[in-house]
């Protein structure tokens, strides 16, 4: 019984970290329209940003500074902003998929700086040895999952509750703007530029959030968790969920790695032992087929988006609810 | 430094023919293709296929020229590797990304682009294995040039540059000699204005895709001639492909030949500094220098 408890938390934390991740790109893609193609660099800086100014010390590496987490936490979301702000500032006044060629650049050279900068992000082996926030003081190990799963779950009801006062905001509706009609917007005195921007680098701390809260939850960070099918899973949990709306974006986090991880464990079960080498290929051909046959027969989603009340009333004489090419 | 600048080129060269049909399909179709570099992977293997099987045929077209390690099977299943990866792109085209065009903006097609991608190189490594494979097991040997400073050339690698200037020059000479260029030209310049002066436009779009896919099946096979196949080969190449349209100007068929020799050679002399683990990532860094100095690239033009 304790075994399943622990699994199911286990599962639920991890899909909530995921979570958060869907929320982040949900302000980029499903609220301004901006193509993030390297969600993972973003989840990876606030990771590794977080093992190495909160981590322990270890000969001939640099970082361990111990910081307390919360401290150690914010560094890790202030660098996934910064590399975004960087990329942002690079890109978003030009061709709408520069953007998303520029992201899917940083995701590859954030890969290879964890590789190789081996003084700094450990290399392949990685980085570990983090201390997890209070796990001394709670001790008990079943109880600190619990705890750390009720800990997960509040900060995206956080990130849930601020994200949706954001987009019901006069400012949410600017993003929206910006995305349905840039010339619109523009002629109205939003300046699509610097809103897109503010978009961007908010979603990417965003996903770095989650990425300290991964760090800490398995103290322990490598290449191997920055693996390009990430940027796939949260996609796939957005698409299906529903872009542009937060609950689809929590739906959508957990059917997803519900589907992911019970694909994983079927195919382990019961497929036959020549093929266990090729479970990998197919859950990767699963979510890939996710993506494509959602956006072909329903790309709004399971939730779509809802344009509240307020709204509605203006919106439905202008037919805002597709979203138009800018 | 010769060497690398020599390495650089022939890399240049393949990055060239993968990028020339990715630039006119991004200016013609208006999106970032992210599957697009797939092409290669499937040409390099619809070739090992065909190789296997004249060669398994006619044991006569098995015997290499030499000094290269390229047969007359491999050079025929080259020409059909790059029909049918041609084929497979238009395919791709009709089963997946004109369907979401009828439907939705250009980002949803960079969305499904990232997941066709994901779908073919996986059913590679399904139907061929993760391993690395071979078009030929013979040792190539190389021929030192000269000894100070070194340099080693391959026979096969002076084929494949040989050959991928012939197909780029080609190509050229299509776009400006024939009225089928003008066409594709104009298509690529003004959608509009092409379809009111008597250009289909569905037809352009095949036969874009149709050249795009045979050029990146002959640049697959020109590099796993020179390496190896492996399903990553495409995945590989796809951020030198973007970078080399990028710099040469999306939509200019010159600015991405000359954009994929400037990838290849610059990723080719910074391994000169760094380690080989960065090399992944030197054509971003070669991405975000043009958006700093140039952003619309060499040859391309401002379209806001």
């Amino acid at each position: 019984m304790i075994g399943l408890i622990s699994y199911l938390a286990f599962f639920a934390t991890m899909a909530g970290i995921l979570a958060i991740v869907v929320l982040g790109l949900n302000l980029q893609w499903g609220y301004t329209g901006l193509f993030n193609g390297g969600v993972v660099a973003f989840f990876g800086a606030g990771a590794y940003g977080t093992m190495i100014l909160g981590g322990r010390p270890e000969p001939g590496q640099f970082g361990g500074f111990e910081w307390p987490f919360l401290f150690a936490l914010a560094g890790g979301v202030l660098l996934a902003g910064a590399i975004a702000w960087i990329v942002g500032i690079l890109t978003l006044r030009l061709r709408h998929d520069y953007l998303a060629i520029a992201t899917f650049g940083v995701a590859v050279a954030f890969e290879s700086i964890a590789r190789n900068a081996e003084w700094l992000t450990g290399g392949a082996k990685g980085l570990r040895g983090f201390p997890r926030p209070l796990e001394a003081a709670i001790g008990n190990t079943f109880v600190y999952g619990l705890c750390f799963l009720a800990m997960v779950m509040a900060v995206l009801a956080a990130v849930y509750w601020a994200l949706q006062r954001l987009v019901q905001s006069p400012y949410g509706r600017a993003l929206r703007a910006i995305r349905e009609d840039e010339v619109a917007a523009r002629s109205l005195g939003k300046n699509p530029t610097r809103l897109r921007l503010q978009s961007f680098v908010i979603g990417s701390m965003i996903m770095g959030v989650a990425g300290g809260l991964y760090v800490a939850f398995y103290a322990f960070v490598s290449p191997q968790d920055l693996a390009p099918i990430l940027t796939f899973q949260v996609w796939a949990m957005l698409i299906v969920g529903g872009a542009g709306n937060n609950r689809g974006a929590v739906l959508g986090a957990f059917l997803i790695w519900g589907a992911w991880t019970g694909s994983g464990f079927a195919l382990s079960k019961f497929a036959p032992a020549a093929m266990q080498l090729y479970t990998g290929p197919i859950q990767y051909i699963l979510i890939g087929t996710v993506i494509v046959v959602m956006l072909l027969w329903r790309p709004q989603g399971l939730l779509p988006e809802r344009i509240t009340q307020r709204f509605t009333k203006t919106a439905s004489k202008v037919g805002t609810t597709s979203k138009g090419a800018f | 430094m010769i060497q690398s600048l020599v390495d650089g080129i022939l890399t240049g060269a393949i990055i060239s023919l993968g990028a020339i049909g990715l630039t006119l399909v991004m200016h013609m179709l208006r999106f970032a293709n992210f599957a697009y570099a797939e092409l290669l992977a499937i040409g390099a293997y619809a070739a090992l296929v065909f190789d296997v099987l004249f060669s398994g045929l006619v044991p006569v077209l098995d015997t290499a020229f030499a000094p290269l390690t390229l047969s007359g099977a491999l050079a025929l299943a080259t020409i059909i590797a790059m029909v049918i990866t041609g084929a497979s792109a238009v395919a791709i085209d009709w089963l997946v990304f004109r369907r979401i065009r009828a439907k939705a903006d250009a980002l949803s097609m960079v969305f499904a682009s990232f997941g066709v991608a994901l779908i073919v190189r996986n059913v590679l490594v399904l139907i061929f294995g993760h391993s690395a494979q071979l078009y030929s097991n013979d040792i190539a040997f190389a021929i030192v040039v000269s000894r100070d400073p070194l340099l080693l050339i391959k026979p096969d690698q002076v084929f494949v540059l040989g050959a991928a200037l012939a197909l780029m020059t080609g190509f050229h000479l299509i776009l400006t000699r024939t009225t089928f260029g003008f066409a594709l030209r104009a298509v690529a310049e003004n959608p509009a204005l092409a379809q009111v002066s008597g250009v289909r436009l569905s037809t352009m779009i095949t036969a874009v895709w149709m050249i795009g896919g045979g050029l990146s099946a002959a640049a697959g096979v020109f590099y796993a001639l020179t390496n190896q196949i492996t399903p990553v080969l495409g995945h590989n190449f796809l951020l030198p492909v973007f970078a080399a349209t990028i710099v040469g100007g999306i939509g200019s068929v010159h600015g991405a030949v000359l954009g994929g020799f400037i990838v290849g050679i610059a990723s080719g002399l910074a391994l000169m500094v760094l380690p080989s683990g960065y090399a992944p990532a030197m054509p971003f860094v070669i991405i975000l220098a043009v958006l700093l100095v140039r952003p619309n690239g060499l040859f391309g033009r401002d379209e806001s």
